[in-house]
């Protein structure tokens, strides 16, 4: 017993020493550009942009394998802050903007599964097993990740509602 | 006197535009007052800030002057039942915005009685005989408990104006009198008929604020107003009333300033910031009415003119009539108008149907001809320089809307677009027509939209933080709550062997002891 505890540790203390210093020999120089683009995106991971995560995509758009425009919970808004900062031309025009959105939930369909609540990059879906779901809608970012995930289909996206607090006037035609 | 100071009274004198006011003769016509509906649209959100809260039930009863809903955060307004009645719903109406889109409203049913609430009961207002013996804190508390918020229109809780003057040491009380806008006679009507009442609230104010003088503007277009108003601070040495040159924007709080003290307010800055504290002549009145009668603000003085208009005149309007009732009542419409308008024509707001409530803000309902309107198509910028030199704040619209057409806003803010005070002269006075203004408002509607993606990305990150921090406490405690069962059940097992080995027989000894 005491044998086997002793060994253990010590192996595993040898390991861990190894890969300290490995890490501190063989790091890989990252791109202090990546991190200075990664707090321009979301930053909650959700994957809609098809890579892994935002530092993912951030490599991507830096190495010109994405346009900056790939981001879709970000919108134009990112995409033109990511534009600016690395000095490359935007086309906003292929942005299906569709605008702000957030999650709904179905409350006659939710079976209460608590599925998506796991998914939900920003805790914004609020629930118990077998009590209908519900999503606050100050923390939904809209990136559709617990939509898939719901088996009865009661999520679906919906465009943000506009207040008279968030109203704008619209643009004279004339230019 | 700052440098730029030196300059104003000589290269600034050229702000403004002159449009003609058609003031009369709705200006002359006595006062109305408008019998209650029988139905009140009492919207929540009436002022600058956040939306109060309603504290009524569907059904409820409630008597005239009773608050039905209380403010939320530091900058709300308390509102109160304009009659009394039965709350017949909480819901949804069209706001009186360009927009039309639903606002939250309490719809009151009138029972007829307009029997006010009795001043023992709870949640009424006191009412003072002699207000300056109150505390001026006191005076501000009071103010807010009667949800008075500025009459001008902008409708900003005069309570937090006055209690903030406390702070910032006021030395000069502005009272604006100027009703720049043209087609606009509310003020000049309230100065001509409650002379004595503005200067009561004057006083009132002065002392709530520690302000040592006052000084009324008001446009020399006004002569019975001015005449009025000097006859009735003719004993009051703190209030002298000054004519001001009729010139739109004249009751800009900013212009006044400049125009009555030769000062200047800084740009992004308070009128506080150089110890000056304006209110609208209404406001003045509403603050005496609260602070003196314990009324809070359940009704007001709206303008009805325009060219469509059959009786143009003035009207003691309940908060929360629907405009179009109070057009009824004014003998209705001579034609279809062009264009509806809540306000003046230069900053009124056009009113998309005229089911839309009066609120606390609301100076004047419009009724424009299409010849009044002038619809006009714009025309290219000829850079003739005309909007610069109206603008007020000085600053450059043709620079500035080229930016914003082609979506720069931040090239339009480097021009000093957060200092443009909307007032439309640039609009007015363009040659070419082109919708200035239009294009400003636009561009602070974008570029608040996009100070509140910011904030909201923000929020997003931290809450992506908050979730990895929680998880990895719960998988923590799941790990820590495992050792600590694994360890009970450890030294549960090494305990029983430990007795086990003691004492093969434990049964026997503790009946033998």
């Amino acid at each position: 017993m005491l044998a086997a505890t002793l060994s253990l540790t010590l192996l595993g203390a040898l390991l861990g020493l190894l890969l300290g210093i490995a890490g501190r020999f063989f790091a890989v120089e990252v791109n202090p550009l990546n991190a200075e683009i990664e707090a321009l995106m979301p930053g909650t991971n959700c994957g809609q942009c098809g890579f892994p995560g935002c530092a993912g995509a951030v490599s991507a758009i830096i190495e010109g394998a994405a346009p900056p425009t790939c981001c879709p919970p970000g919108g134009k808004a990112v995409a033109t802050a990511v534009a600016a900062k690395l000095g490359l031309a935007l086309d906003l025009s292929d942005v299906a903007d569709k605008g702000p959105q957030i999650a709904v939930v179905t409350e006659e369909i939710c079976i209460g599964c608590c599925r998506c609540l796991k998914v939900c990059p920003t805790d914004a879906i609020v629930g118990a097993a077998k009590q209908i779901h519900n999503v606050l809608r100050e923390a939904c970012t809209g990136c559709e990740a617990c939509v898939d995930r719901c088996p009865t289909e009661a999520l679906t996206m919906h465009p943000v509602p506009v207040t008279l607090q968030h109203w704008v006037w619209p643009k004279p035609v004339f230019a | 006197m700052g440098f730029m100071e030196r300059f104003i009274g000589k290269v600034g004198s050229h702000w403004g535009v002159h449009p003609s006011d058609h003031k009369r003769p709705a200006a002359d016509a006595p006062v109305r007052k408008m019998p209650m509906p029988a139905r009140l649209y009492v919207p929540l959100l009436q002022h600058i800030g956040a939306a109060a809260r309603p504290i009524v039930l569907v059904g409820q009863k409630v008597a005239k002057g009773q608050a039905i809903a209380e403010p939320q955060g530091m900058v709300s307004a308390t509102i109160h039942a304009p009659t009394s009645g039965t709350v017949s719903a909480i819901g949804e109406i069209v706001a009186p915005h360009p927009s039309g889109l639903p606002m939250l409203a309490i719809t009151i049913d009138a029972d007829g009685e307009d029997r006010w609430i009795a001043p023992d009961a709870p949640g009424a207002l006191p009412s003072c005989a002699d207000p300056f013996a109150l505390d001026p804190m006191e005076i501000g508390k009071r103010v807010a408990k009667a949800g008075v918020v500025g009459m001008g229109g902008a409708a900003f809780p005069s309570a937090v104006k006055l209690t903030g003057s406390l702070r910032a040491k006021i030395s000069t009380l502005i009272v604006n009198g100027g009703e720049c806008e043209p087609y606009l006679s509310c003020d000049d009507r309230l100065m001509r008929d409650r002379a004595a009442d503005i200067v009561d609230g004057i006083r009132i104010a002065l002392h709530a604020t520690g302000a040592k003088e006052a000084l009324v503007g008001i446009e020399d277009n006004k002569p019975e107003a001015i005449a009025a108003m000097q006859k009735a601070a003719a004993g009051i040495p703190a209030v002298t009333v000054r004519p001001v040159p009729a010139r739109y924007p004249m009751g800009s709080e900013k212009q006044l300033i400049l125009v009555l003290t030769g000062r200047e307010v800084p740009a992004m800055g308070r009128p506080s910031d150089i110890g000056i504290l304006v209110h609208n002549v209404g406001t003045l009145v509403a603050i005496r009415a609260a602070i003196r009668f314990g009324q809070p603000l359940i009704s007001r003085l709206v303008t009805l003119n325009g060219g469509a208009m059959r009786a143009p005149g003035n009207l003691e309007v309940p908060i929360g009539a629907l405009a179009d009732a109070v057009i009824a009542f004014a003998n209705g419409l001579k034609e279809e108008p062009a264009r509806l308008l809540m306000g003046g024509p230069m900053m009124g707001m056009q009113l998309p149907d005229a089911r839309v409530p009066i609120v606390k803000g609301t100076s004047g309902i419009l009724a424009l001809t299409a010849a009044e309107a002038a619809e006009r198509q714009p025309e290219p910028c000829i850079r003739c320089g005309s909007c610069v030199k109206a603008c007020p704040v000085g600053l450059l619209p043709l620079e500035m809307s080229r930016r914003i057409a082609s979506a720069d806003y931040d090239g339009a803010v480097d021009f000093g677009l957060k200092d443009c005070v909307a007032c439309g002269c640039c609009a007015y006075i363009c040659p070419a027509r082109i919708p200035l203004v239009q294009y400003f408002n636009h561009a602070k509607g974008e570029l608040s939209a996009r100070e509140r993606t910011k904030l909201r990305a923000e929020a997003t990150k931290k809450l992506v933080v908050a979730r990895a921090e929680r998880i990895e406490r719960e998988a923590r405690e799941k790990a820590e709550a495992a050792a600590r069962r694994k360890a009970e059940r450890d030294a549960a097992k090494k305990a029983a062997a430990e007795a086990a080995a003691a004492n093969p027989q434990p049964t026997t000894e503790e009946a033998e002891s």
